[in-house]
């Protein structure tokens, strides 16, 4: 994986190769791969000269620091009470008939993972989801469908 | 019905201040002068649990390590509460200025801003504002630089020492405390962590001085507050109200005619049930609040919004002590056996020992704070748990 290797080694240019830079790399990975796979973990070890298990520990604490492969697009529907007491599953519904997958699943395309995630803060706005890092909020069945069509046409 | 009844307040989202002349105004004071102020003021940090502000710059600045940091905890992450975001997002401006007003009085030249990974998408605004302000910092010849943190998803790293050990890049399990921050914080150095919120209350009491803040409010809970306002309301919302009102009064001014409770404080918070509405002040004198208010109307299952809360504290607990780890876990498969009546309802009383445990054992306040909404739920609508 020399792509991996290299994205690791400017990402340590950038954020230095101290433990305080391993979230900012880890980060950056996700960014650019949307998962962290063993491969990242081993060469991130190395950059920083700390043991695989600890990149691994420190990765697998954190809900948006993925390890499982995931698509292009990482929709997180908030599932916190005030977005559930606003149908936030009526809209899981909609994504899931759209997209073909549960909860949990990439699609064969591996374009589109769907996740629910704990409190977004949009409460009053709610539904609420991300997209990656942008935020969409008073969703209903239509804007959805809308949101995920401009993104299956990405 | 009095309508409308509650003080509408604005100190946090007033656009009519110039952050740089405070900050030149503020640093013509000496340091006593600064924390006598905000001693005066009687301001309580605004993330919760309420310490105040004033003796907790104090007593860093009292350290006598020459390496010190402030950190500004923007990790908003309580069910139900939004406003850090609202205000990062208005008025950023106030928030550093808040935080090099703390630089100048503890003694660090270096600040932290956490961001929750949820927000991520207000960092480029964020960055251009702060490029901003440390080239004000430079016109006023003062030595601070602050830099953005992000998180990446995790409710527990908002615990000040678990934010700490996410900063220095491990796993965001909180620590023992003692020490606490003002002696071993980030980096083992003496630290204030301060809530968005605190650090723009701090910086417009330097701006307005003690008494403005201090004419607000009652004794025990002084000056405004920022309230994020969600569930069965017509006015879901952002409001700076001032302190010391009962959740009548609230529910008055916010419900939608058929209120049922109030989640003061989010998941980790009270509930309060109706009849309990007349007698409970919002505040720290009552029940006190990051700032969450979930108002619930009579079509809503108590069961469920318990759930819910457990749910999420299921999977953001840290894992590293059980009591936490497996309290959780085990409230939730018991609230779910009395439901479906494979328990009697008796088992409530076990299910409410354990919550209690929790509260005495558990390492940090997550674990802690499980028992509130347990109790509070499950003590008032204990026929909702059974039926």
């Amino acid at each position: 994986m020399p792509e991996i290797k290299e994205l690791v080694k400017n990402l340590a240019g950038k954020h230095g190769r101290t433990r305080e830079s391993l979230i900012p790399i880890l980060q950056g990975v996700i960014h650019e791969e949307r998962y962290i796979s063993d491969e990242a973990m081993t060469e991130i070890a190395r950059e920083l000269d700390i043991s695989a298990a600890q990149v691994y520990g420190t990765a697998t604490f954190y809900s948006f620091l993925d390890t499982q492969p995931r698509g292009k697009y990482v929709i997180r529907v908030c599932r916190t009470i005030s977005c559930a007491m606003k149908g936030k599953n009526l809209l899981t519904q909609e994504i899931e008939d759209m997209l073909k997958i549960k909860i949990g699943e990439t699609t064969q395309n591996k374009k589109f993972s769907l996740l629910e995630t704990n409190c977004l803060g949009w409460c009053h706005k709610g539904p609420a989801m991300l997209v990656n890092d942008d935020a969409y909020t008073d969703l209903t069945s239509e804007k959805v469908r809308e949101i995920i069509s401009d993104y299956m046409k990405k | 019905m009095s309508y409308s009844n509650l003080k509408r307040v604005d100190l946090i989202f007033d656009q009519d201040c110039n952050p740089k002349e405070i900050i030149k105004n503020t640093f013509a004071k000496t340091n006593d002068q600064i924390v006598n102020e905000l001693l005066e003021s009687g301001l309580k940090g605004r993330g919760g649990a309420g310490f105040p502000t004033a003796l907790k710059w104090k007593y860093t600045a009292e350290q006598p390590d020459p390496d010190k940091y402030i950190i500004c905890n923007a990790d908003e992450g309580e069910p139900g509460t939004f406003k850090d975001r609202e205000i990062l997002f208005k008025v950023p401006q106030k928030v550093f200025g808040g935080m090099v007003v703390c630089a100048k009085v503890i003694g660090a030249r270096e600040g932290f801003l956490y961001l929750r990974g949820e927000y991520r998408f207000l960092l480029p605004e964020l960055e251009s504002q702060l490029a901003k302000f440390h080239a004000d910092l430079k016109d006023l010849k003062i030595d601070f630089n602050i830099k953005i943190v992000m998180g990446s998803g995790a409710y527990i790293c908002g615990e000040e020492s678990a934010l700490f050990e996410s900063m220095e890049g491990h796993r965001g399990e909180p620590r023992n405390k003692p020490p606490y921050p003002t002696i071993s914080g980030f980096r083992s150095k003496p630290t204030v962590i301060n809530n968005v919120e605190t650090l723009v209350y701090a910086f417009m009491i330097c701006m307005h001085g003690a008494r403005k803040f201090k004419d607000l409010g009652t004794a025990d809970s002084r000056g405004s507050k920022v309230f994020s306002i969600s569930g069965d309301t017509p006015k879901a919302g952002i409001y700076e109200l001032e302190l010391g009102m009962t959740v009548e009064q609230f529910v008055d001014d916010f419900g939608d005619g058929d209120t049922k409770a109030v989640q003061v404080g989010g998941a980790s918070g009270f509930c309060v049930p109706r009849k309990k509405f007349k007698e409970t002040i919002i505040g720290f004198e009552g029940v006190p609040t990051g700032g969450s208010m979930m108002i619930f109307n009579s079509s809503r299952s108590m069961y469920n919004v318990l759930h819910n809360y457990l749910e999420f504290f299921e999977e953001e607990s840290c894992g590293q002590c059980t009591p936490c780890r497996v309290g959780c876990q085990q409230l939730i498969k018991g609230i779910e056996a009395v439901k479906k009546g494979q328990r009697h309802a008796n088992y409530l009383e076990h299910l409410q020992k354990l919550a209690q445990t929790m509260k005495i054992t558990a390492k940090c306040g997550l674990g802690q704070s499980v028992a509130n909404s347990f109790f509070s739920i499950v003590e008032n609508f204990k026929e909702e748990m059974i039926y």
